[in-house]
């Protein structure tokens, strides 16, 4: 408990949530400036969330993706590295699930979904490691080879799916078995597209944390992360841990490509550029300060705003690019956490005061 | 050093998100605005010429992910839903989709929000069409470049092939170089009826012409456009047919330089979808393949409004039907000669003397 306390201390929380506030009030300064009612446009923003049970199902199924991406670059993050690459791991986890999932044709589901799912972040997992790899054994900086390595992956899926798994007179692969699906309570939100991977993606935080802070290899991640040397010098493997961190972070991102296949979509397209999901987990890492507990918050308030932008476009005329400025107003204010307490220091000192007397 | 590394970073995540914001933000206001003005009119009873039935009509569309100002067909579907509102006064409205995974839940929206038709834009649409029709057999739907079978839907094609022949003829009788470009957006169904049509054009006037067939692989890449273009005209072609949205828009910029700067040869670009000579000019435009989405979506939206709208049936608007075909202004820049010539192979077309490969 008292740990927990120390997680939440109340500046990490402060700071994100009045960042969001001076997001939502930038987002509606420039909403006035477009002469569009900041009002009628949030409440319809808030209406599209969780307005109907279709709509809330639907948000589940954007935030989900989020918070595995967001995993994937904040445990990079914590391991000293930077994970550019989740949108190219996504690509490559959706792949190698829909292969194997057309593939094991006919097998009954039992073996093909988990077969599916292991493979699809194992192979995100691998596609990850080549970047730790080289990072490990030549010093390549990995924000280099992970996004060179998304436009390899963007390129090599669509290869796959376009020369092995192509529906005929189509730009997608042919559909996966129906009972391959992940997809579940469908029915309770109104054919939405809510999915297993959601449930996937909660265990995911959960492990994160134990795994970081609970055990001994998370512990040396962490110390590399904090600084490589002393790691180093304190005995531990450097090289090894930069790998498996990739790993790790690669696997979460893999698993986020598998689920838009076997839950959301149960096909996939040929991309003409990457989804985004990898870049948008960057942004939610940052929102979530490389937590996991605030990177499932991140993915909630970011998939969230995204889906109720459309609400926002469709009941009060406001473009939905207006929504990039408040998610960008909001990043800005948590990246420039200056700006955030110059703002709130008036605040603390009144309270030191009273305090004081 | 690696802290001030990360900062800036970050830092540039955040300026690249708000600025990108703010650049397509002004755009857009331009877009709304507009539509709001339509309303507005709307509302005050000033336009409705057809009496209170057509007001009562509400069409939404969604768009692919190219939005909709994308100076290709999601805009000229747009722009035909904005004159029916302007001549009848029906209400309208679009929703813009991110990604593929925007396309179930946009027209949901529409569908669940009592519209009365709503549209699909591209091919890439067909599957959520085709879902979101058979869970609400009640709502009309209706979509184009992609054919859905379901009583709900009616479903818009084209013969790109025809018009593509045709453009191909110009193409094969100008060419000084016996050199011609293909870029295409991406390898799908549609953009190949385009490929291999101006190919069997070409092969049809001028065996001699050779034909270098690229694919940018995106739609939204004037920047990839450009560069191929560059690498065609370096190889020697005089004039490049891009079927690929904005991705053609950078073609029709690197001609334009390589004019200007007075090259050996003076070259050409084909447009495509709407007539390009009006956007770009007729300096490089040689002519167009003109693909009449406004024509089809006015059609079927007129279906609607007039209680005659059927479902289930698949249009293919061909050279037959003017759906496709060259714009007037190609005479600016195609001899007489070879106009009579394309006119000669459209009847021949028509009449059925000529079929065009279509894959």
């Amino acid at each position: 408990m008292n740990k927990l306390r120390k997680i939440f201390t109340l500046d990490s929380l402060v700071v994100p949530l009045v960042a969001i506030v001076l997001g939502l009030i930038v987002g509606a300064l420039v909403m006035l400036l477009g002469n569009y009612n900041p009002i009628e446009a949030y409440s319809a923003l808030i209406k599209r969330v969780v307005g109907s049970p279709y709509h809330m199902g639907e948000t589940i199924r954007q935030v989900t993706p989020l918070i595995f991406t967001g995993l994937a670059v904040a445990f990079a993050f914590r391991s000293g590295m930077f994970n550019i690459g989740a949108d190219g791991q996504v690509l490559i986890g959706m792949t190698t699930a829909t292969a194997v999932s057309l593939s094991l044709d006919g097998v009954h589901a039992l073996v093909s979904v988990p077969l599916a799912v292991i493979a699809g972040g194992f192979a995100g997992g691998c596609w990850a490691a080549i970047a730790g790899f080289l990072k490990a054994k030549r010093g390549i900086n990995e924000v280099i080879t992970t996004i060179m390595l998304n436009w390899v992956a963007l390129y090599f899926s669509n290869y796959i799916i376009r020369h092995f798994f192509l529906l005929k007179g189509q730009n997608r692969s042919e559909d996966i078995q129906a009972s391959a699906s992940m997809t579940f309570l469908s029915s309770i939100f109104d054919n939405a597209r809510v999915h297993w991977g959601t449930v996937i993606a909660l265990i995911a935080a959960a492990f994160f944390y134990i795994y970081l802070w609970k055990t001994k290899q998370g512990y040396e991640m962490r110390a590399v992360g904090f600084n490589q040397h002393a790691a180093e010098y304190a005995g531990m493997n450097v090289g090894r841990n930069v790998i498996k961190a990739m790993f790790i972070s690669g696997v979460f991102a893999g698993l986020a490509g598998t689920f838009e296949v076997l839950g959301v979509f149960h096909f996939q397209s040929v991309f003409a550029a990457s989804p985004g999901y990898g870049f948008d987990g960057i942004a939610v890492a940052l929102l979530g300060m490389n937590h996991p507990i605030g990177v499932v918050f991140a993915a909630i308030l970011y998939g969230g705003l995204t889906y109720g932008s459309a609400g926002m476009s469709f009941a009060a005329g406001v473009p939905p690019e207006l929504i990039k400025i408040i998610i960008g107003s909001i990043i800005f204010f948590i990246a420039a956490q200056g700006i955030v307490r110059f703002i709130l220091k008036p605040f603390y000192l009144k309270r030191k005061k009273e305090k004081v007397l | 050093m690696n802290k001030v590394f990360k900062y800036s970073l970050v830092m540039v995540l955040a300026l690249t998100m708000v600025l990108t914001g703010c650049g397509n933000n002004s755009k857009n206001n331009a877009a709304n605005n507009t539509s709001d003005n339509g309303a507005a009119t709307n509302n005050s009873g000033g336009a409705g010429n057809s009496g209170d039935k057509a007001s009562n009509i509400k069409i939404g569309l969604v768009t692919d992910v190219g939005g909709v100002n994308d100076k290709s067909f999601n805009e000229s579907a747009w722009e035909a839903l904005e004159a029916l509102n302007a001549e009848q006064g029906i209400q309208h409205q679009y929703l813009q989709s991110t990604t593929s995974a925007d396309y179930i839940p946009n027209l949901n929206e529409f569908v669940q929000g009592g519209f009365d038709l709503t549209w699909g834009i591209g091919f890439d649409l067909g599957d959520a069409v085709k879902q979101v029709a058979d869970a609400n057999p009640n709502a009309k739907l209706a979509i184009i470049d992609a054919v859905v079978e379901a009583a709900n839907v009616e479903s818009v094609t084209f013969a790109e092939n025809e018009g593509s022949f045709l453009v191909g003829v110009v193409a094969g009788l100008t060419t000084k170089t016996n050199k011609i470009g293909f870029i295409g957006g991406m390898e799908s169904p549609v953009i190949k009826r385009f490929e291999v049509g101006f190919k069997a054009g070409i092969e049809a006037v001028n065996p001699d012409a050779k034909l270098t067939i690229t694919y940018a692989g995106a739609y939204d890449k004037p920047d990839v456009g450009k560069s191929l273009a560059s690498q065609l005209f370096d190889d020697g072609a005089d004039i490049i047919f891009p079927a690929a949205g904005q991705t053609g828009n950078g073609v029709f910029n690197e001609a334009t330089a390589r004019n200007a700067a007075g090259g050996a040869n003076k070259l050409w670009v084909i447009g495509v979808d709407k007539d390009q000579s009006i956007e770009f000019g007729d300096e490089v435009t040689l002519t167009s393949m003109v693909k009449r989405v406004d024509v089809a979506v006015k059609n079927v939206s007129q279906q609607v409004i007039d209680g005659t709208f059927k479902g289930g049936q698949v249009t293919n608007l061909t050279l037959k039907d003017d759906g496709v075909g060259l714009p007037e202004t190609s005479k600016a820049n195609v001899s007489q000669e070879i106009l009579d010539k394309v006119e000669e192979f459209k009847q021949k077309i028509i009449n059925g003397e000529i079929t065009v490969p279509a894959e």
